[in-house]
């Protein structure tokens, strides 16, 4: 047998391994793509429900005697009022037949915490309301809002069910007469933390979130190009040089968490700068995305061809003006793509921020830098922590508006990419 | 005066020594016999006297609001104790109390003997803020009279200019060093102290951790334990089980994508694999938490085996979920850079292409592979909202993937989240294991990077 003969017969089996060794690699990705899609999916699903918000319509006579008001009264009597009397009155109303204590406790659970304060605004707004009889709609108790949307199933037996019997009959009652509606959740997207999950929105979340990538923009960007122009373009051949390089490498590789020990240690303790503010928050962050852009901004004004800085030079700019008149614009695209990619990192990122206590509660929502607030991920892991049941949808919901912005972040990124690139 | 509006002030001032000096050069331009020798515009003299007048004068404002507290501080602890007040409560609260009054309303309701101190207090601090005040007004014009006589036509001031943001560009340059000495210091500090109370040697090699203390003396756990062999068995089961799927996964993927993909199939799969990069791992955490351990356990359950409901599994097959594209785009990075004769050489041998991958390119390409290997499991080790969402609290030794074990960067979290007191043993235990952390990924990423480096450079 020559050698021909056996390199013919292992042939198949070579082939064979080659096919399967193409399919590992198919697989591979495959199940990366599909984890995604599990993912997204996943997420979306549960997030759905915090969407739609359950009302419930009752006709509510705002008897001027139980509030103690009257058209005239003052604000400040309007804020101190008890408006849960006339809800409850409403609900008795509804339900005649419900006397003892315990059930009628049940019975007040039906509508929110917040529809005294809803009432509340309300006859603030206009005061004319007081005294008359109209029909209102109430945001519903999380428990009801679950039966609504079948997220507790009301065939279960009762023990197995944390909605009772009882109260089971009067949402279906009130189903039944036409006052249980479901609507868009503006609220999710109006309002500041809470307790309860009815009442909780993004509002403050966002808004910090916005205020602390400011801080870090404002920060990071202009330092990050200095720094990046000097590496490039001035930077002398020497160790120091190499110091720093090196220095911005292990940076960016870093783990989050020692930036927030650093700001914990820094800014908190040292500077006594305020917990909990984006300022601070703005930092932190600034100091973790700098790598980042650094590096990116680098490659940018690396990617300049050399005819241009020549050009510049040989007209009789100076070394400086060449970098800040012609190169620096030349690789902005660069650099503003590299930023918004630093920027959706910064979006991203908890771990620091826990350090530096923006885990506090938070339920108003800031109006500047240094007001303590949250951010987008921190109120996913605050409501991931939470036990009601009404928060996971609320999660995954904040979950959803976090990628949103980091999508339109990188799409932004890719579009500018697109836009000015250059082949020189 | 606010900070504000005296750095606002300030501009000022160096606008008009701009515009003044500008003016000034303008006129002598004119008045000039030899037109030729001008080389210089006339804004670069203006550049250069308002930076003489700004520079300096934000230094010493900058260098003075960072003393003003420390010494507005001290003078009213000797204050307190030259009147013998009572503050035998913590000062910094106390202080704190004082400080915050910054509304009529807050100061009336401060006691009695708080007003008193109140009233000191706002004695020293207005006269720190007007001495502040005047020290950097009067530096500003001081300057910006004495840049405006000194500038004429021979100063060179574009060169002087251009000197200038040379230096403010080497500044921004070296706050990456900067940071670094601070991450440094700050972890260091209190990690010192912190082995002022806990021996070095039982953190390292004690194999009890339970940092809460109890509050009464009798109770159970009264003196907390800080040995941390549990955590860090507890950080490399998770990270390797995370590596366990990432590797495989991720140099597979980059094999496919750089060996065998056509280039539609790239467009199309490079850009998923960075949205999986570029989800927040917030998400990956509430996804470990709330779907994939359920999913393990109810799995488990099912082949009679008990799962916590916290398991190293869960945490670790997210987290290796997270690190593929890591893995993938390094593993990428180093494969193309292979030069291509080495592939075509082994082809043209008769080598089928798997042939020509795992002992031709693999080979050449160990040391960059072992370099991204390595800087994946610095990210593993440094990864904490997946573990602290998916991961257990408790320190149990164990190295089975199916109980719960806590993390280094967990620990690190609930010690640090919520209000204590900032030198109780227990927070100063978050820095010593945030050293640990940092050691640990700077030795990792430093070998990584160097390894990288050389095995670029043998093929460039």
């Amino acid at each position: 047998m020559n050698n021909t003969d056996i390199v013919r017969q292992s042939l198949k089996k070579r082939y064979l391994k080659e096919q399967i060794f193409k399919f590992m690699g198919m697989f591979s990705i495959a199940t990366a793509i599909l984890f995604l899609l599990i993912l997204l999916v996943d997420i979306t699903t549960k997030a759905m429900p915090a969407f739609s918000q359950t009302k419930i319509a009752l006709p509510i006579n705002l008897d001027a005697e139980k509030l103690g008001l009257d058209a005239n009264s003052s604000t400040e009597s309007m804020m101190n009022a008890d408006f849960r009397l006339v809800i409850r009155a409403a609900l008795l109303e509804q339900f005649p037949e419900v006397t003892k204590r315990k059930a009628k406790r049940e019975l007040y659970s039906l509508t929110s915490m917040g529809a005294e304060f809803q009432l509340r605004d309300m006859v603030i707004e206009d005061p004319s309301l007081i005294g008359q009889t109209k029909t209102i709609e109430f945001m519903a108790d999380d428990d009801v809002d679950a039966v609504i949307k079948g997220s507790i199933d009301r065939t279960l037996p009762e023990s197995d069910r944390r909605v009772k019997d009882q109260k089971l009959s009067w949402i279906e009652s009130l189903e039944k007469s036409g006052q249980i509606s479901t609507g868009f959740n503006w609220n999710f997207f109006s309002n500041g933390d809470s307790r309860e999950p009815e009442m909780a929105g993004i509002k403050g979340a966002v808004l910090g979130s916005l205020f602390t990538l400011l801080v870090t923009l404002a920060l990071s960007f202009p330092v990050a190009v200095a720094a990046a122009i000097y590496l490039e373009e001035f930077a002398p051949k020497n160790r120091f040089i190499d110091f720093i390089e090196i220095n911005i490498n292990n940076l960016a590789a870093v783990p989050s968490i020692v930036f927030g020990l650093l700001g914990l240690a820094v800014f908190i303790n040292f500077f006594s700068m305020p917990r909990s503010a984006p300022l601070v928050g703005g930092i932190v962050l600034s100091l973790m995305t700098l790598p980042t852009i650094i590096i990116a901004s680098r490659s940018a004004i690396k990617a300049v061809p050399p005819s241009l800085r020549e050009a510049a030079l040989g007209l009789g700019a100076s070394k400086m003006q060449s970098v800040f008149h012609h190169v620096l614009p030349a690789a902005l695209p660069g650099i503003l793509t590299g930023t918004i990619i630093g920027m959706a990192q910064a979006l991203g990122e908890t771990a620091p921020l826990l350090m530096i206590g923006m885990v506090a509660f938070i339920v108003d929502i800031p109006q500047s830098a240094v007001d303590p607030s949250t951010v987008l991920p921190i109120q996913v892991y605050l409501w991931a922590d939470s036990p009601e049941r009404g928060f996971l949808a609320k999660t995954s919901a904040a979950i959803l508006v976090l990628l949103f912005f980091l999508v339109a972040m990188n799409a932004i990124a890719i579009y500018l990419r697109k836009k000015f690139e250059k082949k020189w | 005066m606010k900070i504000s509006a005296l750095i606002f002030l300030l501009l000022v001032f160096a606008a008009f020594s701009y515009f003044m000096a500008r003016q000034k050069i303008t006129t002598a331009y004119r008045q000039h016999k030899q037109k030729t020798k001008i080389l210089t515009l006339p804004k670069y003299f203006g550049y250069v006297a308002a930076l003489c007048s700004l520079l300096p004068a934000l230094i010493v404002l900058f260098f003075l609001e960072a003393v003003e507290e420390p010494y507005i501080t001290s003078e009213i602890s000797t204050y307190i104790t030259a009147n013998e007040i009572n503050a035998s409560e913590d000062l910094d609260l106390y202080l704190n109390d004082i400080k915050g009054a910054d509304t009529p309303e807050k100061i009336a309701a401060l006691s009695d003997e708080k007003q008193v101190v109140y009233q000191r207090y706002h004695e020293i601090e207005t006269v720190a803020n007007r001495t502040i005040t005047a020290i950097v007004l009067s530096i500003s014009i001081l300057l910006v009279i004495w840049g405006l006589r000194k500038i004429n036509t021979d100063t060179p001031a574009r060169k002087v200019f251009e000197k200038i943001i040379e230096g403010i560009l080497l500044l921004a340059a070296s706050i990456a060093i900067m940071t670094t000495v601070g991450i440094v210091f700050s972890v260091l500090f209190e990690s010192t102290r912190f082995f002022g109370e806990v021996p070095i040697m039982s953190f390292m090699f004690g194999t009890e951790w339970s940092p809460q203390t109890a509050i009464r003396a009798d109770q159970v756990g009264s003196s907390a334990a800080f040995g941390a062999v549990p955590l860090f068995v507890g950080t490399m089961l998770i990270s390797f089980i995370a590596l366990l799927v990432s590797v495989p996964f991720g140099l597979m993927s980059a094999i496919y994508l750089s060996e065998y993909a056509s280039s539609t199939v790239r467009s199309v799969t490079k850009p998923i694999l960075e949205i999986l990069a570029g989800i927040p791992t917030v998400v990956y955490g509430f996804f470990a938490a709330l779907t994939v351990a359920p999913f393990i356990r109810e799995l488990g359950e099912s082949m009679g085996m008990s799962v916590a409901s916290e398991s190293a599994l869960a945490a670790g097959l997210v987290m290796g979920i997270m690190i593929i594209p890591f893995v993938s785009s390094l593993s990428d990075d180093v494969l193309s850079a292979v030069p291509q004769s080495l592939r075509e050489g082994s082809l043209g041998l008769g080598a089928t292409r798997s042939e020509t991958i795992v002992k031709v390119l693999i080979p050449a390409a160990l040391p960059g592979i072992v370099g991204g290997v390595l800087l994946a499991a610095s990210r593993a080790i440094g990864e904490t909202m997946i573990v602290v969402m998916a991961a257990g609290l408790a320190a149990n030794l164990t190295v089975n993937p199916l109980e719960a074990v806590t993390t280094v960067t967990v620990q690190i979290v609930t010690l640090l989240t919520g209000d204590q007191e900032f030198d109780s043993a227990k927070t100063l235990a978050a820095f010593a294991l945030g050293l640990m952390l940092f050691v640990t990924t700077l030795i990792l990423n430093v070998i990584a990077l160097h390894v990288v480096r050389k095995y670029r450079e043998q093929y460039e």
